[in-house]
């Protein structure tokens, strides 16, 4: 075990929130046709009140905080709020499309000491960047700021989120980050918008592409190891967790709101009206998400997938329980070993159907309303 | 001969914090990462650049944990040479100022 995992563990065990992902903002200067966000500004928190939420974090005890949005340069405070991060000793991750970043910018982030930038790359062809952007150019901007990023000594990983539109373009983008010398990740992951529109599942990759997606050494090392059928569960499986979605991370929104995860619109309270730990500490709904043990799901409890699907609770929680499947990890435990899983089953399909776009009710990220 | 005086920092491209009694420490330009056990982390969140190591391992760690004063200073001078390897804290025979991002 690395001692990352170890920690990891230790603070999972001991309920401390290692992790923090922080969206800053929803406004961005882009309109990515898959975005599941509202880009309108609903009241942020000013300065002051993410500097204070900082201390709070900072004395919660936790270690990685990663800044996203929207486009966190939309905020003409975000070098702030990074310095005044960098000065609790946060270990600061920031996620962006990078278009607003030049080489003053670059120069600045590194001065912040900040840990690692990750970027949106859809493509490596422009015209199909561009289109999935809506902003033209953004291409070459994200590109040319990966280079002013890189010229500093910035650890970069470029973020490739696959979709219909762009599902064959994964090898240019891994070829391009190798030019660049950055690192690559990959996400067939499409969440439904936060206005509860489903539209944009539309856009998943169909089951078959994911299956030669989990098949291509490239993407995924060992393909043998990565496809094998799933083991039988073991009672320690049973007796394990989802994910750290509230155990050692959790997601706070521009508004204050705080949730399990970024992924997981389980409103859990609103740091402008409690303090962080409280809200960590004692959050009825915060409680249920970690009283949730495998043993306790109501069909994934029973799948022979249980072990080693990446099964998201919050997706499940979309779909309208938290302890339900969700569909798309269905999917992708099924394309990846060829093995049906219990929910399949139930519904008598040998295997998913063609689009998994499901009946979730209309849960949203949004405001939570806060006295005047 | 008089011993000679060391001061030591924080570097500022660290990131920390403490996490039951022990301080992880990782640093941004190349990821290393540490965790220190509660005599090394009284070190560390002491190493405000402007106090002597010796007096750092007098009054933070001979005070607060049962050592031998000769070798709390060895060991400190090992894992103060093995931290500045790394980058995490700033070593010099002068007081330093405390680096800020």
């Amino acid at each position: 075990m690395s001692l990352m995992t170890e920690v990891g563990q230790k603070a999972f065990d001991l309920g401390v929130p290692l992790a923090v992902h922080m969206d800053v903002t929803y406004r961005c200067n882009e309109r990515c046709v898959h975005c599941y966000l509202d880009h309108d500004d609903h009241g942020e928190m000013t300065t002051a009140e993410i500097k204070d939420v900082l201390d709070q974090l900072a004395e919660a005890g936790v270690f990685f905080i990663t800044f996203s949005g929207g486009e966190v340069l939309m905020r003409r405070d975000f070098f702030e709020i990074v310095e005044y991060a960098r000065r609790l000793m946060f270990n600061v991750k920031i996620k962006t499309n990078a278009v607003m970043i030049h080489e003053e910018e670059a120069r600045r982030i590194r001065e912040l000491g900040v840990d690692t930038i990750q970027i949106s790359v859809y493509s490596h062809r422009p015209e199909v960047h561009d289109a999935i952007t809506k902003l033209p150019h953004s291409f070459e901007r994200t590109v040319k700021a990966i280079r002013f990023l890189r010229e500093q000594g910035l650890r970069v990983t470029i973020a490739n989120v696959l979709m219909t539109v762009n599902s064959s373009d994964h090898s240019g983008v891994q070829e391009l980050a190798a030019e660049l010398g950055v690192q690559y990740t990959l996400d067939p992951t499409i969440t439904p918008m936060m206005d509860g529109d489903m539209s944009v599942l539309s856009l998943r990759i169909p089951g078959e592409e994911l299956r030669e997606i989990f098949r291509n050494p490239a993407l995924v090392g060992n393909e043998e190891e990565f496809c094998a059928p799933p083991k039988p569960p073991s009672e320690e499986d049973l007796e394990g967790y989802s994910c750290s979605a509230g155990h050692s991370f959790c997601y706070i929104s521009p508004y204050g709101d705080v949730f399990p995860c970024v992924q997981f619109p389980l409103p859990t309270g609103n740091i402008r009206q409690q303090k962080f730990l409280d809200i960590w500490n004692f959050s009825p709904q915060m409680n249920e998400v970690r009283s949730i043990q495998a043993k306790n799901l109501t069909v994934c409890s029973s799948c022979s997938h249980v072990s080693s699907c990446t099964r998201c609770p919050g997706l499940a929680y979309m779909e309208g329980s938290m302890r339900g499947p969700s569909t798309a990890d269905c999917e992708k435990s099924f394309y990846r070993t060829g093995v049906p899983t219990a929910n399949m089953l139930r519904q008598g399909l040998s295997k998913p159907r063609t689009m998994a776009i499901n009946t979730a009710p209309l849960i949203q990220i949004r405001p939570i309303a806060v006295p005047a | 001969m008089p011993e000679a005086c060391i001061y030591i920092a924080r570097s500022s491209a660290i990131a920390a914090r403490a996490l039951a009694g022990e301080m992880m420490v990782m640093n941004s330009a190349d990821s290393t990462f540490f965790t220190l056990n509660p005599v090394a982390t009284a070190i560390f969140q002491a190493a405000d650049g402007r106090t002597p190591l010796r007096d750092i391992v007098r009054d933070r760690v001979c005070e607060q944990f049962d050592v031998d004063p000769e070798q709390a200073q060895a060991d400190a001078e090992q894992f103060v040479s093995e931290l500045s390897s790394h980058g995490i804290l700033l070593v010099s025979s002068q007081p330093l100022a405390p680096e800020t991002p």
